[in-house]
């Protein structure tokens, strides 16, 4: 037998069958866990999956497709302007990193063939942060005003980071890589002004759908939420009268697939929920149908959903097990989360940041996980410093950033993301 | 010919990959797929945008999954 391959799964073997030999079942604490945990899912599937996820992930496929990266990437490249490069840098995660597997590569590319390490780490730093399923799920699970603060903390901070490692490393004349950066042409299909609306019709769609209750029954949030499916419908419309002018898409074809969805809107006027699902299933037909543009998006959405989908079920799950469902408690006790990371204090905020910055999290399921925290008292400035340092690090990927920038920029850089994500969790906490 | 795929392992770089094999074995061409994954090695080519496809060490294609016939239209 061949040791030196086979271990791995040796041990494997021998941790998975000592789990289960001595799998606490039957105990009270346990069982209560695992029924959490059911609970935490199937709250997460009626929720929040249809609603927010599934539009996220077709705006995210529709990034992906339609929009040109080249025409960013010139921003970045080593003859850009300074200060422009800083700021492009911070924004362009939403268009860029719409996959987590593609921020290291343009990471390194940045450093080496493009506008160096301060606009390199800028982008770093805010790009797991601020792409469009991100602040999503963030807004839809853990409030909007947790969700803009992700967001804008990680665009300020980015730009003072970046800033930061420039001025600390300014000495070090960096070799430029030999090879010249390949990027693909520009493909101009459409003016800029439709492909604006096509996106903001489906963000509308997205965001009304996902219109929270406000706690008082009067006044213009109420308004909005009493009248958001109208304020769905029509975006959705406008969406559809968009896809047809623009996108090559067939007159008949768009109003044969949103038939079912129109008739269910007017049999179950009560549960948008079907009409809605219909709707998403007319739309995906079309799509998936089609050989040209439309049918690459889908390609791309569907892509996203299978990449980011199971991860998300196995983060739920497991933050279920340990942490419970919102007003539950879990296998581990709430004094324990509540004592380590509860409050606003400096401790608390720090402890947050290192936990964040060395765990790695797959895409989005920190969201879940800060969740489960947060029901077992962890405060809100320590909340936002873990989503901060957590996304953006990560011991496999520092270990990546290390291969590219050496072991002393990489100490550096994580030490301000620490330092930084804990300060902007202390001044948060302070307010909300 | 040689194929190299330049990613850093995610589902996209795989599905390139696969459409690579798929369109060698329906040209029947004489190539060989290999996957560059170590991200230094990546920069080499001057690629950031992943996934990207070489074809006897000359880029191809950047940024976005090739599909079956258009590596085809590049191998022949």
């Amino acid at each position: 037998m061949n040791w030196k391959k086979e271990w791995k799964i040796l041990a494997l073997m021998i941790g998975a069958f000592l789990a289960c030999f001595y799998l606490p079942a039957g105990s009270s604490r346990f069982d209560r866990a695992v029924i959490e945990s059911l609970e935490l899912v199937r709250w997460y599937a009626r929720e929040h999956v249809l609603f927010c996820l599934i539009p996220a992930f077709f705006i995210a496929g529709a990034i992906s497709v339609f929009v040109s990266q080249a025409s960013v990437m010139k921003y970045l490249g080593a003859k850009a302007n300074k200060v422009l490069a800083y700021g492009v840098a911070a924004v362009s995660g939403t268009i860029l990193a719409v996959c987590s597997c593609t921020v290291l590569p343009l990471f390194a590319g940045i450093y080496k063939m493009g506008a160096g390490l301060g606009p390199a780490t800028t982008f770093l730093y805010s790009g797991p942060a601020i792409n469009v399923l991100a602040i999503a799920l963030t807004a839809r699970i853990l409030g909007w005003n947790l969700g803009m603060a992700r967001a804008f903390g990680a665009i300020i901070f980015s730009i003072v980071i970046g800033l930061l490692m420039h001025f600390i490393f300014r000495k070090e004349e960096q070799a430029k890589a030999a090879a010249q950066m390949t990027m693909p042409e520009p493909e101009v299909k459409r003016p800029l002004w439709q492909n604006a609306l096509y996106f903001a019709s489906m963000t509308g769609v997205l965001v009304f759908a996902n219109w929270g209750k406000p706690e008082e029954a009067h006044g213009l949030w109420h308004a909005i939420y009493s009248a958001k499916w109208l304020m769905t419908s029509g975006f959705a419309v406008a969406f559809v009268a968009i896809l047809a002018m623009w996108f090559e898409l067939k007159w008949t074809h768009l109003i044969l697939a949103s038939m079912p969805s129109i008739a269910l809107a007017i049999v179950f006027p009560s549960n948008p929920m079907i009409a809605f699902a219909a709707g998403v299933l007319g739309l995906s037909v079309i799509t998936s149908t089609n050989k040209a543009e439309p049918g690459e998006w889908f390609q791309s959405s569907w892509t996203f959903a299978k990449q980011i989908l199971p991860l998300l079920l196995i983060g739920i799950l497991i933050s279920g097990m340990l942490l419970g469902k919102p007003g539950g408690e879990g296998l581990i006790p709430s004094e324990w989360v509540s004592s380590a990371v509860g409050g606003n204090s400096l401790f608390s905020n720090f402890f947050a940041s290192i936990a964040g910055a060395f765990m790695y999290f797959a895409t989005l399921t920190e969201v879940p996980i800060v969740q489960g925290l947060l029901n077992n008292g962890m405060g809100k400035g320590p909340a936002l410093a873990l989503l901060l340092a957590g996304p953006a690090l990560s011991l496999p990927n520092m270990l990546v950033i290390r291969s590219v920038m050496g072991t002393k920029k990489t100490m550096v850089y994580v030490s301000l993301v620490v330092v930084m994500a804990t300060f902007s969790g202390m001044i948060y906490g302070k307010f909300f | 010919m040689k194929i190299q795929v330049l990613g850093t392992g995610c589902p996209k770089c795989k599905q390139l990959s696969d459409n690579a094999q798929t369109a060698i074995e329906e040209l029947g061409a004489d190539c060989e797929v290999t996957k560059v994954t170590e991200i230094n090695e990546i920069m080499k080519f001057g690629v950031m945008l992943t996934p990207a496809l070489a074809i006897d060490g000359e880029v191809k294609c950047v940024g976005k999954v090739a599909t079956v016939s258009e590596i085809k239209k590049m191998l022949q």
